[in-house]
């Protein structure tokens, strides 16, 4: 390999890990404030790189109707709880944030679909409507669990990757979708060329993040997370209840996985199932941290995208073995690390 | 609901009902079709996987997302021999389960270390690996597999219809179901069950939780790569996607659905699974108009609901309509009443009286900024009941938990008889002679009163898992029960041993904690609030029993807030407060300290 080669691979690795990176801290960030190991944040992913194919071919995303559907489940899930309690308000919250609003997003979007806007247009109507749905899954599935173990919690998020996965078929169809480059410029730095494109990924996820770490620091709702990932009943007690606290997480992940579907839709062909090993992906960087520390888990993602670009080069066929094999070093070394194996359970 | 976990039959009718579904299932392939035969394979190989699954995930509260992995280990193992270097089906299966054997070891040895849900990150990263290995390495036929594996022979019989195999896969199942079922039933069987409970009470019992743990690890392992080994023979074929993550997330929820309550929920959620699969693959792709794996998203909804509305399975529902026993479990040594000779369990050497037991020597613990217990020191002689008071936040259980091992001291040092133990595991401390019981009950709730209690008996005899999966431990069991109805007798607890042990009242947890504690015969006994919650006549009847074992020679170390329980049953106190030593003496002493008395009913301005 020649250097020529090696820079190469190291923008590659650079660029995928930079995705990787955004998508290790969505998990992260999930698994602090609510405890859920969130295995689909790839699904996101997919959803997101699928739906802005769809609108740059003029038609009107699968996505659209996937939103109405999980909107109109959440709403009935929502009234059958209001009528039971008689919580009128419930539902009333509920009917403007699951049905007024995804309403009106469909409508923007069944009537933007054809018209063909501007790509910046395309990707805000993506995002729009990928969104909404984290907190409808947060609302369907885990807010009733609020209280049970990590283990059932890691249960119902296999089985919400599983949904989801199933659902990207039905909405998207088989057939996988890649996004002509969002620019062609290359620039010429000494002897070597950087693609625009790979400058568009790096800076966007970079950008997110410092969008994340102020929304953190200098927000009020940021620093609710932050008190809850720390100490779940002592933030309630001050009043910031558990399921705001997840339905913002989720909200959250939804938006890094979305903007991660659209960086990553000009680099690779998506399927409807190719976000799973995405998601995996920034799983195993975030392990780096012991799925607690932010930093360390973006950290583990670089490497993973590094890991996977020369990996593909010495041995393209077991780039996966290469990454996924690559954990039982880090998990040795967690285990080198840690005195007492601790569990909380409860029946 | 039913109200035992891994139940044994003990009505009439509950044992008849295993009869006629066994007959049932003997008789079906000579009257049904192919297809059904064949469908009943299937859920025969999938409830050997599902079995393993509940097993570590029902019972030890462990995750695997690699047991599909560990099918493909036997599959492609005998697949790979048979084919290429032509051995004998029955010779490649002892090397596929040394093989599953070693990679369930190394894989328990890198994640059980970490808390629990590192075991599922693992798996995960391993059941990919894998898949992706068999799919891409020459020698495994990549994507397009290994066709041409032999059929099983028995002598010179070959088994190469469905029909002849189903015998062969079924007679495997309740083997399986059998062994697990007696491992539940014993010694290791109630380590294992204790493990959800989190490390603290089994450790304190001398039970290592991490062994039971990579024990139930390479178990489900063992079973999961018998199934690959059969399915390769059944088959015929072997390719990579039967293999996959997705196949292990399958098992997982098979195991789910039937629950962890009995021992044939596996089998339960296998069939639902399997056959819901088939009707769904047949079905959904007819109302979506396009063929894909659309059952996933009826699994994924099932599994959600089943989790937030019936998280114990179907199996209970089932138990409600069937004459399966809804009482609670008579360990089946005493339910067979035998009456053969128990040899009763060895009793420790206990040390005379006035000798030196206990030191604890300028012992910090410091959790972050707060200290909570601050240069405090005292001694305990052999035969003494020493009180350890304090009001709330004083120190006094994190003190315990710094004499027990479950916490080590920041600085200072604990002695016994001679030996220093701070730098020990709580079951090394238990097997040094200290037993204790905890200020916030733990007991398993769904176990019944005795075998909670047998669990303190632990290190008083050994035993293998095997010798237990194959009832080789009769006589073991014997004897620890026998000991632990002795316990519960001596505590008062004598006619509730049967009941499940979260419907005793709080009182009565505490009593089986202290019976636990007693049966691991110890020279020290350390008792957390034992009194909290006991009636009148039931504290009096514990402050008995605790002279009648000090005149036996076992000490007690006791935080109680009953001053009169403590002021008349104590040989001598220790004060604490905000984590230092305030006074120490006997009672009339402490009661006089002005330190004491301040700290009690505040100073005056």
């Amino acid at each position: 390999m020649d250097v020529q080669v090696a820079l190469l691979l190291t923008q590659d690795g650079l660029t995928n890990g930079a995705i990787y990176a955004l998508l290790a801290l969505a998990i992260v960030l999930v698994f602090v404030v609510t405890r859920v190991l969130w295995v689909p944040q790839g699904e996101f992913v997919s959803y997101g790189a699928l739906t802005l194919a769809s609108l740059q071919l003029g038609k009107v995303p699968g996505t659209v109707w996937l939103l109405a559907c999980a909107g109109i489940a959440t709403f009935v899930v929502d009234a059958i709880v209001a009528w039971r309690d008689r919580r009128s308000a419930l539902a009333v919250r509920s009917g403007l944030s699951n049905l007024l609003v995804p309403a009106v997003i469909v409508g923007f979007a069944l009537w933007l679909a054809p018209r063909n806007p501007p790509l910046l247009v395309q990707i805000l109507l993506t995002v729009a409507l990928i969104v909404p749905l984290g907190a409808m899954v947060y609302r369907l599935a885990f807010q009733p669990l609020q209280r049970a173990s990590v283990l059932v919690l890691l249960i119902v998020s296999v089985a919400v990757h599983f949904t989801m996965q199933g659902l990207g078929l039905v909405f998207f169809g088989p057939e996988g979708a890649r996004t002509p480059p969002f620019t062609d410029v290359r620039l010429e730095l000494g002897f070597m060329t950087v693609s625009g494109q790979s400058l568009i990924v790096i800076g966007a996820s970079l950008l997110l993040i410092v969008g994340l770490y102020l929304f953190f620091e200098r927000t009020l709702y940021g620093k609710a997370l932050r008190a809850t990932a720390v100490n779940r009943t002592g933030a309630r007690l001050v009043g910031i209840s558990a399921t705001l606290a997840g339905k913002l997480t989720f909200t959250l992940a939804a938006l890094i996985g979305a903007i991660s579907g659209v960086l990553i839709a000009p680099i690779a062909t998506i399927y409807y199932d190719s976000g799973f090993l995405i998601g995996l992906k920034g799983f195993v960087g975030s392990v780096v941290g012991a799925i607690v520390s932010y930093p360390l888990a973006a950290l583990g993602a670089i490497l993973v995208g590094m890991l996977e670009s020369f990996g593909s080069f010495y041995a393209s066929a077991l780039k996966e073995v290469i990454v996924f094999t690559s954990l039982l070093p880090v998990l040795i070394w967690l285990s080198l690390r840690t005195r007492h194996a601790e569990e909380d359970d409860e029946e | 609901m039913s109200r035992t976990e891994w139940s044994r039959s003990g009505l009439s009718a509950a044992q008849v009902l295993p009869l006629v579904v066994l007959l049932a299932v003997a008789a079906a392939p000579l009257v049904v079709s192919e297809f059904s035969v064949t469908l009943m394979n299937y859920i025969g190989l999938a409830s050997l996987v599902a079995l393993g699954c509940s097993l570590l995930t029902g019972v030890g509260g462990l995750t695997s997302f690699g047991q599909a992995a560990f099918v493909g280990v036997g599959a492609y193992t005998t697949a790979v021999l048979t084919t290429q270097y032509e051995w004998s089906p029955w010779l490649t299966l002892p090397v596929a389960l040394v093989l599953a054997i070693v990679i369930a070891l190394l894989l328990a040895a890198i994640t059980l270390r970490l808390s629990g849900h590192f075991l599922p990150v693992g798996t995960i990263a391993w059941g990919i690996s894998l898949y992706y290995l068999f799919a891409n390495v020459a020698g495994l036929g990549g994507q397009t597999g290994i066709t041409g594996v032999p059929p099983l022979t028995l002598g010179e019989h070959v088994l190469n219809s469905g029909r002849e195999f189903y015998y062969l896969i079924w007679i495997c199942v309740v083997i399986a179901v059998i062994s697990v079922r007696n491992l539940l039933d014993s010694r290791p069987g109630r380590a294992i069950r204790a493990l959800r409970a989190g490390g603290a009470m089994a450790e304190s019992c001398g039970v290592d939780t991490g062994h039971y743990r990579v024990v139930i690890f390479v178990y489900a392992a063992v079973l999961a790569c018998v199934s690959g080994w059969l399915y390769a023979h059944l088959i015929r074929f072997v390719n990579p996607s039967p293999f996959s993550l997705n196949l292990s997330i399958e098992y997982l929820f098979m195991a789910v659905v039937g629950g962890a309550s009995h021992v044939w929920g596996a089998v339960v959620g296998a069939t639902v699974l399997t056959v819901l699969k088939q009707w769904l693959q047949d079905l959904l792709p007819r109302l979506i108009h396009s063929s894909g794996n659309y059952e996933t998203i009826v699994f994924g909804m099932l599994m959600v609901l089943l989790l937030q509305r019936a998280r114990s399975g179907l199996m209970p529902l089932i138990a409600r309509v069937l004459p399966i026993d809804r009482k609670v479990q008579v360990p089946a040594v005493l339910a067979d009443a035998t009456g053969s000779a128990v040899t009763p369990l060895a009793q420790r050497v206990r040390p005379a009286a006035g000798e030196s037991l206990l030191e604890v020597r300028e012992v910090v613990k410091r959790f972050g900024g707060l200290i909570a217990v601050n240069r405090v020191s005292f001694e305990m002689q052999t035969g003494e009941i020493l009180g350890l008071i304090g009001p709330n936040g004083a120190g006094k259980s994190t003190m315990f938990n710094l004499i027990t091992g479950v916490l080590e001291p920041s600085s200072g040092q604990v002695w016994l008889r001679g030996e220093r133990i701070d730098r020990l595991a709580s079951r090394r401390i238990a097997e040094r002679g200290i037993a204790r019981t905890f200020q916030h009950v733990q007991i398993r709730p769904l176990m019944s009163v005795i075998e909670n209690v047998a669990i303190g008996a632990h290190l008083r005899r050994g035993g293998s898992v095997v010798g237990a999966a194959l009832r080789l431990d009769r006589e073991t069991e014997r004897a620890l029960l026998a000991e632990a109805q002795r316990q519960l007798i001596r505590v008062g607890l004598g006619d509730q041993m049967f009941n499940q042990a979260g419907s005793l009242s709080l009182g009565a947890q505490r009593l089986l904690e202290v019976a636990r504690a007693l049966c691991a015969d110890p020279m020290l006994l350390l008792l957390d609030e034992p009194a909290a919650g006991l009636r009148y006549q039931e504290k009096r009847a514990l402050a008995d029993l605790l002279r009648g074992l000090r005149d036996e020679g076992v000490s007690v170390l006791l935080v109680e807030h009953d001053m009169d329980f403590v002021m008349t049953l104590v040989d001598r106190l220790v004060v604490m407060q905000f984590g230092e030593k305030i006074a120490s003496g006997n009672p009339a002493q402490v009661q006089s300290d002005p330190a004491v008395i301040e700290a009690y009913l505040g100073g005056i301005e």
